[in-house]
């Protein structure tokens, strides 16, 4: 008895020593972008699209794990180890779409924060440089286990979706019957709103960052089974906040009239007839996700990019020692936060341009990924087990079909 | 002279051509075998037909950006040679030591001479380039003839690293011994940087390097690495090795470290360590971290009260390994009470049979060993201290504390 007891408090230990990466990746997935998509997902279609977050937590924790494990394993970034596996042209190329894809992901995430912010009546004018100016000192003067610190409790917040799906009050039993039966309608909204869910789930830089954040916070291959937990959970709760958010929408906005909306502040004010606190709640967690990710991505770029090609980074390095570390995430937030507050920003076209570029990316940092973590030379005898494999070749295709689905769907909405 | 230096990018893809100016395949790598010679490229693999094939260095004529000329007919199948250190697959994209600027660097070519030896070319490893225009040579290799390349990258800045001045990474203990790989450039440098280093690599290559640097220089460089990567280190090593480096540290240091470690691994290093550094260690971990106690360190010299300029000086020839950074003496009396504070520039200028006592300083400044960080920074800030002596609850002299611990508090270490 005493030895359980001993037994589930090391494992309790290690859990909590080991918590940070896999949490702050899954949740910084719902940013403003992924709000979006699930916002307009319960707007338009209500409880139908629900059972699809089963389906991406099994391959967002598929995905993830191989990151992690990687992380654990080898203690290097992504980005190194695609450098040293395959070379500095593939390397190159990908660090450069990277950059591409991360800059539109920020500017939605500034683009959120202004328009939720405005629902508090502030001006984007005053918010908007505000916050990049917040953005850039926290980077800049704090230390990674700091940062961390305000990212856990950055997570905490995210439970204003839940709260304001609850005073939304919706319909639970279809919630929860929606849940668990697929339904497929053959009508090209409803398919590329699947696809879209699905799409803005898995982005390429979540991959570079977590297995980063896991190699920083030095986990090792024997801690990694908490490590694995700790994924796990974390994608879980990313899907349990997505759920809240299409049943909120479901709860307000489709059972009123089914509607598009224009972006996920929209979806906030969709909810005010439901009461101020909903529209308020929403509007808050909106702005804590917005500000979350355009803190997290910035960095994370400037990081990948820097360790694949080999130049200087950390913010302990000086902007002598690491010129292009920090001109790289300086410019992304400039540059983000700048082109929020141009009139006549073509910003929905932007995010389209993002769902492109993250998605053309997407099927080389996975099949990469793939292919490392079975490399005997990188993973020693801790490569992939044949079922496992099967497993994750099979998501990698699934993924990568549906992914190049968005891209030409994008393509033909930016077409348009 | 330019003509005769040629980069690994220009190396890979040229063609060979044999005595009869047939052409056999192209360069896919080249190798170096260190133990033979730390340089001189030996082996050229060359990917012809179904099988690489393995030229040696004494086999050719000639190398230019045309091809490589050979000079004999016998051409041998490769096989993989664990002497070899592989210039693409062991070298190319990989972490190296830069001993010049004393950090981990990424190599993104390799530079070798083109020497004539005999009316015979020889290549020889000169640099490896890690800067932007080796960059822009990897991006367009075999997009643009080599000549093109060349020009077009002048206006770029070049950045390289003199191969004698690089130490290559390699985690397996048996290979870095058949790849001759050792941490003298490391040793030569000075612990912070070596520090510094170790911070930036993967855990496996800081074990070997560890596992494999003598003791001594090891806890050198230990001490100024973070103290939760120390505990990854040390729990990393074998115990035994782990308890050499623990007893080289500072006994404070090292119950710091120790503290950080899993119950389980630093009982393991303590039992491994000898009995005396073992209780020092032991008793330091006793107190809390942020205290007086746990800061202090017993790298100190205390005399007792009645003692002269002259015992002093023997005291200090005894304690020699202390001298570097040692700026007060203590004076205790026969239960190890703490009487007074001498700064050691003092005993320069008086004589020999002076007592001690009348150089002391006027006050005494002491904290005791459950006194908080805190306190302790607003005691050295206001009395401008260099070291503090530590008393126990009798008053006893435990240990000190100097002006480089403060700093480490300080500065969030």
């Amino acid at each position: 008895m005493m030895n359980l007891w001993r037994r589930v408090r090391y494992h309790w230990t290690v859990f909590f020593a080991v918590i940070g990466p896999g949490f702050i990746t899954a949740v910084v997935d719902n940013d403003a972008g992924g709000i979006y998509t699930y916002s307009q997902a319960g707007a338009k279609y209500g409880y139908l699209p629900l059972w699809t977050l089963l389906p991406i937590t099994v391959l967002l924790i598929v995905t993830q794990e191989m990151c992690s494990h990687m992380g654990a394993v080898t203690g290097k970034g992504l980005s190194d180890l695609i450098r040293e596996e395959f070379g500095l042209r593939n390397t190159f190329l990908m660090m450069l779409l990277l950059i591409l894809a991360n800059l539109t992901n920020i500017m939605a995430n500034f683009a959120g924060i202004a328009s939720s912010l405005q629902i508090f009546g502030m001006s984007p004018y005053i918010t908007v440089p505000i916050s990049a100016a917040a953005v850039w000192l926290l980077i800049v003067k704090g230390t990674y286990d700091r940062v961390e610190k305000i990212f856990l409790w950055a997570c905490v917040v995210y439970v204003a979706y839940i709260i304001s799906g609850i005073l939304v009050k919706p319909d639970w039993k279809q919630a929860a019957i929606y849940s668990v039966t697929p339904r497929l309608m053959l009508e090209t909204g409803y398919i590329t709103m699947l696809i879209g869910m699905v799409g803005t789930s898995i982005a390429p830089w979540m991959q570079f960052y977590l297995q980063a954040a896991v190699v920083e916070k030095g986990v090792t291959a024997k801690e990694y089974k908490e490590s694995r937990v700790e994924v796990i959970v974390g994608c879980i709760m990313m899907s349990v906040i997505a759920f809240f958010i299409i049943v909120a929408c479901a709860g307000a906005i489709y059972r009123v009239a089914p509607r598009d909306i224009k972006d996920a502040a929209d979806a906030a004010l969709g909810l005010a007839p439901f009461g101020k606190y909903a529209m308020l709640m929403f509007a808050a967690g909106l702005f804590n996700a917005s500000l979350f990710a355009a803190c997290v991505q910035p960095l994370s770029t400037a990081y990948t990019v820097c360790e694949g090609l080999g130049f200087e980074s950390g913010v302990n390095k000086s902007f002598r020692e690491a010129p292009i570390f920090y001109w790289l995430f300086t410019l992304l937030i400039v540059v983000s936060a700048a082109v929020i507050l141009l009139p006549n920003f073509p910003l929905v076209k932007m995010i389209l341009l993002s769902q492109v570029i993250n998605g053309a990316l997407l099927p080389f940092v996975l099949i990469f990924m793939t292919l490392l973590v079975n490399k005997k030379r990188v993973m020693k005898e801790w490569t992939n087990s044949r079922f496992y494999n099967v497993v994750a070749w099979a998501s990698v295709a699934l993924m990568i079909g549906l992914t190049l689905a968005l891209v030409g769907i994008s393509i033909k909405d930016m077409l348009a | 002279m330019a003509q005769t230096l040629l980069f690994l990018t220009e190396l890979l893809g040229l063609k060979v051509y044999d005595l009869k100016g047939r052409r056999i395949g192209v360069v896919r790598d080249a190798a170096v075998v260190p133990l033979v010679n730390p340089s001189r490229v030996d082996r050229f693999l060359v990917g012809g037909g179904y099988a690489w094939l393995s030229l040696r260095f004494d086999q050719v004529q000639k190398i230019n950006l045309d091809g490589i000329f050979l000079k004999e007919e016998v051409l041998i199948p490769y096989h993989s040679d664990e002497y070899m250190l592989r210039m693409v697959r062991d070298l190319l994209d990989q972490q190296i030591i830069d001993g010049e600027g004393r950090k981990v660097v990424r190599v993104t070519d390799v530079t070798f001479e083109v020497r004539n030896e005999n009316g015979f070319d020889v290549l020889t490893l000169l640099e490896v380039d890690i800067g932007l225009r080796s960059m822009f040579r990897r991006l367009f290799q075999g997009v643009l003839p080599r000549r093109w390349i060349r020009r077009l990258q002048g206006p770029i800045p070049p950045h390289s690293i003199r191969w004698e001045a690089c130490s290559i990474l390699e985690a397996d203990p048996q290979r870095r011994l058949r790849l001759n790989v050792t941490n003298k450039l490391l040793e030569e440098m000075h612990p912070a940087d070596i520090a510094d280093i170790v911070e930036d690599l993967s855990p496996d290559d800081r074990e070997v390097i560890f596992e494999t640097m003598d003791s001594e220089t090891a806890a050198e460089a230990l001490s100024e690495v973070d103290l939760d990567i120390q505990a990854r280190i040390l729990e990393s090593l074998e115990a035994d090795k782990a308890a050499e480096i623990i007893e080289e540290m500072s006994p404070d240091e090292a119950a710091d470290v120790l503290a950080e470690l899993d119950e389980e691994s630093s009982q393991e290093i303590l039992e491994e360590m000898d009995v005396e550094a073992e209780s020092e260690v032991s008793e330091l971990m006793e107190f809390d971290e942020d205290s007086a106690g746990g800061l202090m360190n017993t790298e100190y010299v205390a005399l007792h009260q009645d003692a002269t300029v002259s015992d002093a000086m023997i005291a200090l020839k005894a304690h020699a390994e202390l001298l570097e950074s040692l700026n007060t003496m203590f004076l205790v009396d026969r239960e190890d009470r703490l009487i007074a504070a001498v700064p050691l520039a003092r005993l320069f200028i008086a004589r020999g049979e002076t007592p001690l006592i009348e150089l002391r300083s006027d006050t005494l400044i002491q904290a005791k060993v459950d006194v908080k960080q805190k306190k302790l920074t607003e005691l050295f800030d206001k009395y401008n201290l260099l070291t503090l002596p530590v008393v126990d609850k009798h008053g006893k002299l435990a240990g000190v504390i100097t002006a480089d611990n403060i700093i480490t508090v300080l500065r969030g270490g």
